[in-house]
This record gives C-alpha cells, sequence and structure tokens, in this order.
C-alpha cells in the first residue's frame, strides 16, 4: 500500500470512523431506552430526551462536588465516579414520575396517544427543572486526560502526513456501550425478569395471565431506562459538553435510530443508531481532502466536496425516518408496526 | 365454585352478554355452547377480569371477584385459554410454559443475585414441569422453537399447555379442541378429566363440536343473543326445541341440529 493509500485510511478513520462510532454507541444507547419502553408501555416517550438531560446534569453536580472534595479519578473523568449515584437518583426520580404521572394514565387504560401527549408533559416539566437548577449554558464537567492518542504524538509515531487522534471520552463511550448493551441482552435473553419482559412486549394480554406482575414489568424497564439514560447522556456531554438544549436536539436522531432499526426491537436500536450516525458524519463530511489523497495528482476537486453542511445535520435524520417509513415502516429489524 | 350473577355487557349497542345467570359447580366440567356469536368468548372474558361487566357480579368461591384485574384472577386459581391463541412470539415453547409460574425466585433481582443457588433450584423444577408437559402434548420436539412458528394446531396445544404448568382450581377452555387433530383431541379429552379427578380442577369449556361436548360436559349450558336459553345434560339439552332453533335461526347450518334428537 502506498503512503497516499495509508493516508487516506487514516483521514477517513480520524473524521469518519471514530467520531461516527462514537456517536452511534451515544444514539444507540439512547434509542434503545426509547424502544424498551416503547416496547413494554406501548407509547412513544418524547420526555426521554429530557430525562438524558436531567440524569446527566445530577452526574454534573455530583461530579463538581467530587472535584471540590478533590476526588478524582485520573487519569478518567471523576463523572465515572460520580455515575453510580447519578444513576442510582435518576432511577428514583424516574420512578416517582412513573407513580405520578404515567401509572394513572395506565389504571384508566388510556390510548398511546393520550401517553404521548403525557410524556411530551413530562418533557417540559424535566426540561424546566434542569434549567431551573443549572440554567440553560453550556457547562464543562470533563477533566482527568483528553486524548488516548494525540494526532501530533500519531503521526510522529508514524511518520504519516495525516493523524488519527482518540478521545478519552469516544473510548469510553465505545467501551461502554459494549458492556452495557452485552449486559442488556443478557438480562433480556437470560434472566426471568428479562424474559417477563420480552413477554410483556409481546404479548400484554397474555402477560396478565401468567404470573407475570405488570407493575414490576413496568418499574424495571424504567429503571433500566434511566440508567441508560443517564450513561448515554454522560458520555455524549463528556465528549462535546453538558448543554440541557442539545439533549432536546438529541430527540429526532434517537427516534430515528430507534424507528429505523424497527422500534420495539432492542438489536435494531443499536443498529438504527449507527446508520443514522454514520449517515449524519459522512453527509457533512467535506471530502475534499479525502479525495486529494484517493484520486491520482491532478483529479483533486476545488471545492469543499460536502453534501450537506453540518448546520443541517438533523435534516439526515429526518430523511432517514421518512425514507424508512416510505419503503419499510416496520424497521430494518421487524419492530412493531406504529 | 363460580356464579355469573345477572351479568350484561354492552360494547356501545351491542349487548354481547344480556343478563346472565348460571353457576359452575365445584368439579364438574361444564360445556357453554351456542351459536357464533351468542357471547360466549366475551362471558369467559369478563369472567376472566379482562373487562368489568356493565352490571352484575362474578362469585369466586363465596368472594365477590367482580372487577378484579386477570392477573388477580390467575393468582386466585382462575386460569383460561384463548379462542384466538396468543403466545409469546419471541419466546420459545419451553419459555412460554417456563413464563406461566407466579412468584419465582429468579424474578426478584435481589434473589436473582444474591441467592443464586434457590434460583437454580425452581428454575429446575419449572423446567421438569414444562418438559413433561411438552411430552404429553406431543411439543417436545419443538421446545427450542420460537412460538411464532408454531401451526396453529400447535399453538392451541401450547394454549391449553399454559394452564397444565400450575394447579389451578378453574379453567376456563374457549374452543380447545379447534383446529387439533382426532387423536390428541381425545387424549386432551381425557386429561381434562382425569386433571378433574386427580387434581380436582373445575373446567368450563366453550366448544363448537359435539360429540366432544357430550363425552366430557355435564352439565351443558346453552347461551343465545347474551342470554342463558336453557341447561341441562348433553342429551335434554340436544333434544330441546329452542336449541335447535337458536342455531337454525342463525342461518347456520349445525351438526348439533343434524343430529338424532
Ligand atoms: N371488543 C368488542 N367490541 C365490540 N363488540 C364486540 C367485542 N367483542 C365481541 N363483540 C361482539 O359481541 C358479540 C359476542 O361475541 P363473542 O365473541 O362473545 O361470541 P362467541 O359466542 O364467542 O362466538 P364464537 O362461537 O363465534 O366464538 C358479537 O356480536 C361480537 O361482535
Ligand atoms: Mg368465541
Amino acid at each position: 500500500m502506498d503512503t497516499d493509500t495509508i493516508n487516506a485510511i487514516v483521514l477517513f478513520s480520524n473524521f469518519i470512523l471514530v467520531p461516527g462510532m462514537t456517536y452511534g454507541a451515544q444514539l444507540a444507547l439512547g434509542a434503545l431506552g426509547i424502544t424498551l419502553v416503547f416496547g413494554v408501555l406501548r407509547f412513544a416517550n418524547f420526555a426521554h430526551g429530557d430525562m438524558m438531560a436531567f440524569g446527566t446534569m445530577i452526574v454534573v453536580m455530583i461530579t463538581w462536588w467530587f472535584q471540590s472534595l478533590g476526588i478524582t479519578i485520573a487519569p478518567l473523568p471523576t463523572a465515572l465516579l460520580a455515575l453510580p449515584l447519578a444513576i442510582v437518583i435518576s432511577m428514583s426520580v424516574t420512578l416517582l414520575n412513573d407513580r405520578m404521572i404515567f401509572r394513572y394514565y395506565r389504571k384508566k387504560r388510556s390510548s398511546p396517544s393520550t401517553f404521548v401527549i403525557a410524556s411530551t408533559g413530562v418533557m417540559f416539566v424535566f426540561n424546566g427543572i434542569v434549567r431551573f437548577i443549572i440554567g440553560p449554558d453550556d457547562q464543562r464537567f470533563t477533566d482527568g486526560e483528553r486524548f488516548i492518542i494525540k494526532a501530533r504524538e500519531f503521526k510522529k509515531m508514524t511518520g504519516l502526513d495525516e493523524g488519527l487522534s482518540i478521545k478519552v471520552s469516544q473510548g469510553l463511550t465505545i467501551v461502554i456501550a459494549i458492556i452495557l448493551v452485552a449486559a442488556l441482552f443478557w438480562f433480556l435473553q437470560r434472566t426471568r425478569t428479562g424474559k417477563a419482559m420480552r413477554a410483556f412486549s409481546d404479548n400484554e394480554d397474555l402477560a396478565l395471565l401468567s404470573g407475570i406482575d405488570p407493575e414490576r414489568v413496568v418499574a424495571i424497564t424504567w429503571i433500566i431506562t434511566a440508567a441508560l439514560a443517564t450513561i448515554a447522556g454522560t458520555l455524549y456531554g463528556l465528549d462535546k459538553s453538558f448543554k440541557p438544549f442539545t439533549y432536546f436536539q438529541l430527540l429526532l436522531p434517537m427516534f430515528a435510530s430507534a424507528i429505523v432499526g424497527g422500534i420495539g426491537n432492542p438489536v435494531g436500536a443499536i443498529v438504527g443508531g449507527f446508520v443514522i450516525a454514520f449517515s449524519e458524519v459522512i453527509i457533512t463530511y467535506a471530502y475534499k481532502k479525502f479525495l486529494i489523497y484517493a484520486v491520482p495528482p491532478g483529479w483533486a476537486p476545488d471545492g469543499l466536496m460536502q453534501l450537506l453542511s453540518t448546520d443541517y445535520k438533523f435534516a439526515v435524520s429526518f430523511m432517514i425516518l421518512v425514507l424508512v417509513l416510505l419503503i419499510r415502516p416496520t424497521g430494518i429489524f421487524k419492530g412493531k408496526v406504529i | 365454585m363460580i356464579s355469573v350473577e345477572d351479568v350484561s355487557l354492552h360494547f356501545g349497542g351491542i349487548k354481547a352478554v344480556d343478563g346472565t345467570s348460571f353457576t359452575i359447580k365445584q368439579g364438574s366440567v361444564t360445556g357453554l355452547i351456542g351459536p357464533n356469536g351468542a357471547g360466549k368468548t366475551t362471558l369467559f372474558n369478563v369472567i376472566a377480569g379482562v373487562y368489568a361487566p356493565t352490571s352484575g357480579h362474578i362469585i369466586l368461591n363465596g368472594e365477590d371477584v367482580t372487577g378484579l384485574k386477570p392477573h388477580e384472577l390467575f393468582d386466585k386459581g382462575l386460569l383460561r385459554t384463548f379462542q384466538i391463541a396468543h403466545e409469546f412470539s419471541s419466546l420459545t415453547v419451553r419459555e412460554n410454559l417456563m413464563m406461566v409460574p407466579a412468584n419465582q425466585a429468579g424474578e426478584s433481582l435481589m434473589s436473582a443475585w444474591f441467592r443464586r443457588d434457590a434460583v437454580a433450584a425452581q428454575d429446575a423444577a419449572i423446567r421438569d414441569k414444562a418438559a413433561e408437559v411438552m411430552d404429553f402434548l406431543k411439543l417436545s420436539h419443538l421446545a427450542n422453537e420460537q412460538a411464532r412458528n408454531l401451526s396453529g394446531g400447535q399453538k392451541k396445544l401450547l394454549e391449553l399447555g399454559r394452564t397444565m404448568m400450575v394447579d389451578a382450581k378453574v379453567v376456563l377452555l374457549d374452543e380447545v379442541g379447534a383446529g387439533v387433530n382426532r387423536t390428541l383431541l381425545k387424549e386432551i379429552g381425557d386429561t381434562i378429566l382425569r386433571l378433574r379427578d386427580e387434581r380436582g380442577y373445575t373446567f368450563c369449556m366453550i366448544e363448537h363440536d359435539m360429540d366432544f361436548i357430550s363425552r366430557l360436559c355435564d352439565p351443558v349450558i346453552v347461551m343465545a343473543e347474551g342470554r342463558v336459553l336453557t341447561q341441562g345434560t348433553p342429551d335434554e339439552v340436544k333434544a330441546n326445541e329452542d336449541v335447535i332453533e337458536a342455531y337454525l335461526g342463525t342461518g347456520l347450518k349445525n351438526k348439533l341440529a343434524a343430529e338424532p334428537a
């Protein structure tokens, strides 16, 4: 392989592969929460983005507190240490929220659209609470080592023109996502409670006539969802920064991921997350430099070679969503038809 | 055992069940027959807690259970099967059966982690039970098949299998025989009688096959248009003019009418 090809591969990895994997893992974790709630409780939970913001806010505050006490786990970010406590708090808040809001509508056997409207209300409440407590601005809570490999070091090491940088937050995202997904699938496939959740999602009528306690299944679903949301939100916040509004914006790509993969289907949520993430990264990347390496000299284009400006990145999820709903409404893996 | 007391259920203008009263005696196999749309399934749904009746009461062992949720009735030992087979489609046949018993130790997260031995022992017992049931229903070779892939008749067998997984008191069977072959149907009939005699189950079954009914059921309750038309032994019912009228009145050629009274 000549150096141009290797440079092109490194460039591709640095700007598409690594960011795509990271963002894909974050979307997948978010979409899993949405899909679990849809599968078991049978409604689209619009509050999911703001539940993520809430959980992450708790992480940020505990992180600050730990930092003020001088407790850190460098080179890893302190936020990881704050996660367990924050997860417990957001689980409790999520369960309380279910008791106070959603359970009432379950008792009344309300239609899914009523639940969706209720969840929109919950979204505004969480949104308000977060802004009230921590404010609408950007908050930084990252500490510890920033990079696993820096571009400059990579160049020195390999002698290539192009550098590859991998941030700690990116590495963490991917590793944690793999562990979480493995644990979740083990839980759903192997444990009695996990099977009860799948059974409930398959056929609620029948689940009610088996030794399955629906309120327990619902509670476990919220507990898992709260954990996933808090972790996904924290990983996203470590990778970018914590700003409440961005979590609301993530709602569209997360829902797109869940629906593209087949809503109600956990495997689908993961695949959907990566499909959306890579589409977004690939479509908004400027290929000029890549083509300089990839095509013979003199053929290189003058323009940026960018299909869509990053300002429009949310349009990508939207387009994919519309396409999937037109061509295959059940998603890539057969989910529930909505 | 179960008293249905003046129960009505109206869907908008449709009086699916309209002032029905009867009792299911302890240890009986009570047949519930009637033309299509008579309200039999709907009545089962009311007894099993799927619908709360518009009016009337359901008494189970002297206790008013009207309006209790299906799983609460399940806890009281009332099981039912569905006319249109229900299954957990993404779970295997074995998992479908193993899902039935309530209060399994593995269900609590705490004990799933801290009392692994107890969980494993209970799990093994339930697994053995499921194997026994599958063996009986000739479903063993499908143990690890996802339930969605079963044929219609096999799904009906799975319906019946579920009721055999726990010690029930009352079992409501909604056309378990429909779509099941003759040989197996005979064995199912034998099992029903055996469960009653050996374990004291009480059955109430909806069925259209008059031979099957005659062999198993006493008494037989006939419903039409949401009401109880008559009840009695199979022979009495078959001889009843009103019953023949009700079946013919719906325009359906039922074998009941053809059979010599
Ligand atoms: N959920 C429902 N909403 C509205 N009408 C219903 C509903 N369920 C049943 N019905 C109506 O109630 C009546 C009784 O139906 P049901 O299913 O109880 O009859 P059935 O006696 O079980 O008949 P079959 O022998 O065909 O199974 C029918 O007219 C049916 O259309
Ligand atoms: Mg019926």
